[in-house]
């Protein structure tokens, strides 16, 4: 189990200090599927970035299953069993899939690390040997970084934007990973998405805008409400108090 | 005739574990050592000044020659080696060269290396430089090396200095003619106060002649690199430099491209690079599981490699 209580980030940025997480609860169940959605700049990666340790907390703690790891190192939570998926991953000149992958997974196993690229899928002949550079395309880099985190017996994993430069048939099978993923590793799923066939796995839908939760909810009824509403005015609930929201 | 610490060297400079199959000629403190030669493969001694002739018979294929140079001794040590590469034969060539210093003053070799690649023939060159010792004298590696490459010929050079020379000056200057192509492979390690200047010319004389230079270089603590890769177009041709560099420490780089057409149908391009390790990178491998230092090391390691 994932607790977050009361966290508070501030950035420093090219405009000064912004604080973009603002007094977080949240608590995510083991073996559940969570997808967080909200406008852009909303605070969605902010949160999965700073359960990975990569922006630092200005308050509030973070505990994996009774254990605070606020003040652990990116690569002591990464230890932990926490994991996250860049929604831009990172390219390395001279590094292969092969490399990154055993790194991963903590071994060099063949057969494992073919799995790994059949699963979001790539075919390990064409991969294995091919450096991570920019010769990958967004989509390609993409489906490498998801086998980097299926690598993984994690007990949190987190996907930021999975789905942006996938395929259609490999969106399917994205997706498919994720549920197994979820049900034979008990792993819980934190994914990152607008897309509306992520939202319809999620056991919960969290809603971020403005740098706090604004609604846990079920993905039927926020995909009924997106029926009903402007795209902006789900995720933020005060802009349609006062009035009926205009129906598409 | 070999000690341990010549074993040693030789195994950092040209993988050798023990004496090479096939065509051989190991240079020590300034000598000729130990020799082979083979049917097709014959090295014979300079009479007009120190060093060696190679001469590979046309039509030689998948046969290797290994001069590696060990140092074990302050000196100044300079060679003149000429190799020639018959027709159509396909060849591996590696000139490493160790050197292991424990005085006060410098130990220094300066190899100078001609290659005639001949018609149709193939050849890859592998140099690795290395160096050692608790003295405080320099290890100082100068190689120059030229080479012409006739029609149709292929040359694949890989050029390696990762650890422990204070001083290097790298002169490297290829002829490509009709229809041949080159394949550069440069990587370069400099740390505490050592310095290293690459200097490399290409010069695409022939028609349809193509050449790749890939560099790549970490500087490290105080040291400083220098890199001047020249790309001449004479013909219609086709050459690609890439200078990669990553930058740590209070460390120096300068990267002078420059590149040269003479004729309308050449297409060169140049591309120089110099960053610290990029940050995402670090995250990503931390985000694994590994170390600060680990993931630093992990891609400084793939980088060079």
């Amino acid at each position: 189990m994932l607790e977050i209580k009361n966290l508070n980030v501030t950035l420093e940025g090219d405009c000064g200090k912004v604080q973009v997480i603002k007094d977080i609860n949240l608590t995510l169940d083991n073996k559940k599927i969570y997808v967080i959605t909200g406008p852009n700049g909303g605070g969605k990666s902010s949160i999965a970035k700073a359960v990975m340790g990569i922006y630092p907390i200005s308050s509030g703690r973070i505990l994996l299953d009774g254990v605070d790891v606020s003040a652990m190192e990116i690569f002591e939570r990464a230890r932990s069993g926490i994991g996250y998926a860049f929604q831009q991953p990172p390219r390395f000149k001279g590094i292969k899939v092969r490399e990154l992958l055993s790194w991963a997974a903590g071994s060099e196993d063949a057969e494992k690390l073919h799995e790994l690229l059949f699963e979001v899928g790539l075919c390990a002949e064409d991969y294995l040997d091919r450096e991570i550079n920019t010769a990958f395309s967004g989509g390609e880099l993409k489906r490498i970084e998801i086998a980097s985190i299926l690598a993984r017996n994690l007990k949190v994993a987190m996907f930021d934007e999975p789905e942006a430069g996938i395929d259609l048939w490999s969106f399917q099978k994205l997706t498919e990973t994720f549920i197994k993923m979820n049900e034979k590793y008990d792993t819980t799923i934190v994914i990152i998405s607008h897309q509306e066939r992520i939202l319809r796995l999620a056991d919960e839908v969290i809603l971020v805008a403005d740098g706090k939760i604004s609604e846990i909810t079920s993905h039927e009824k926020i995909l009924g409400e997106i029926q009903l509403l402007d795209s902006d005015c789900i995720y933020n609930k005060d802009c349609c108090k006062g009035g009926r929201p205009n129906a598409r | 005739m070999l000690d341990d610490i010549d074993k040693r060297l030789l195994e950092e400079v040209a993988d050798l574990h023990e004496i090479p199959q096939g065509a051989y000629n190991i240079r020590k403190n300034g000598k000729g050592i130990q020799r082979n030669t083979t049917a097709n493969i014959d090295i014979i001694t300079k009479t007009d000044k120190p060093g060696i002739d190679v001469i590979i018979k046309p039509g030689t294929r998948n046969e290797s020659v290994h001069i590696p140079v060990i140092l074990s001794q302050s000196l100044d040590d300079l060679v003149y080696n000429t190799f020639e590469i018959g027709a159509d034969s396909d060849v591996v060539i590696v000139a490493g060269c160790g050197i292991h210093n424990t005085g006060s003053k410098q130990a220094r070799h300066d190899g100078i290396h001609e290659f005639f690649v001949r018609k149709g023939a193939k050849m890859k060159y592998v140099e690795k430089h290395y160096g050692e010792g608790d003295g405080t004298g320099d290890r100082i590696l100068n190689p120059k090396t030229v080479i012409e490459v006739e029609e149709d010929g292929i040359v694949e050079l890989e050029m390696v200095q990762i650890k422990g020379v204070d001083k290097t000056l790298r002169d490297t200057i290829v002829r490509l003619h009709k229809n041949a192509r080159l394949i550069v492979s440069e990587r370069l390690l400099t740390y505490l106060d050592q310095t290293a200047e690459s200097d490399i010319t290409v010069e695409l004389l022939g028609e349809d002649s193509t050449a790749q230079v890939i560099s790549r270089s970490v500087a490290q603590n105080e040291s400083k690199q220098i890199f001047h890769l020249n790309m001449r177009g004479y013909a219609s041709c086709r050459g690609h430099i890439q200078c990669d560099s990553i930058i740590m420490h209070n460390a120096q780089v300068s990267s002078i491209p420059e590149i040269t057409a003479l004729d309308s149908n050449a297409q060169l391009i140049h591309e120089a690079a110099i960053g610290k390790i990029a940050s995402d990178q670090l995250i990503k491998l931390m985000s694994l599981g590994l170390t600060e230092k680990e993931a630093e090391e992990s891609i400084l390691h793939g980088f060079l490699k």
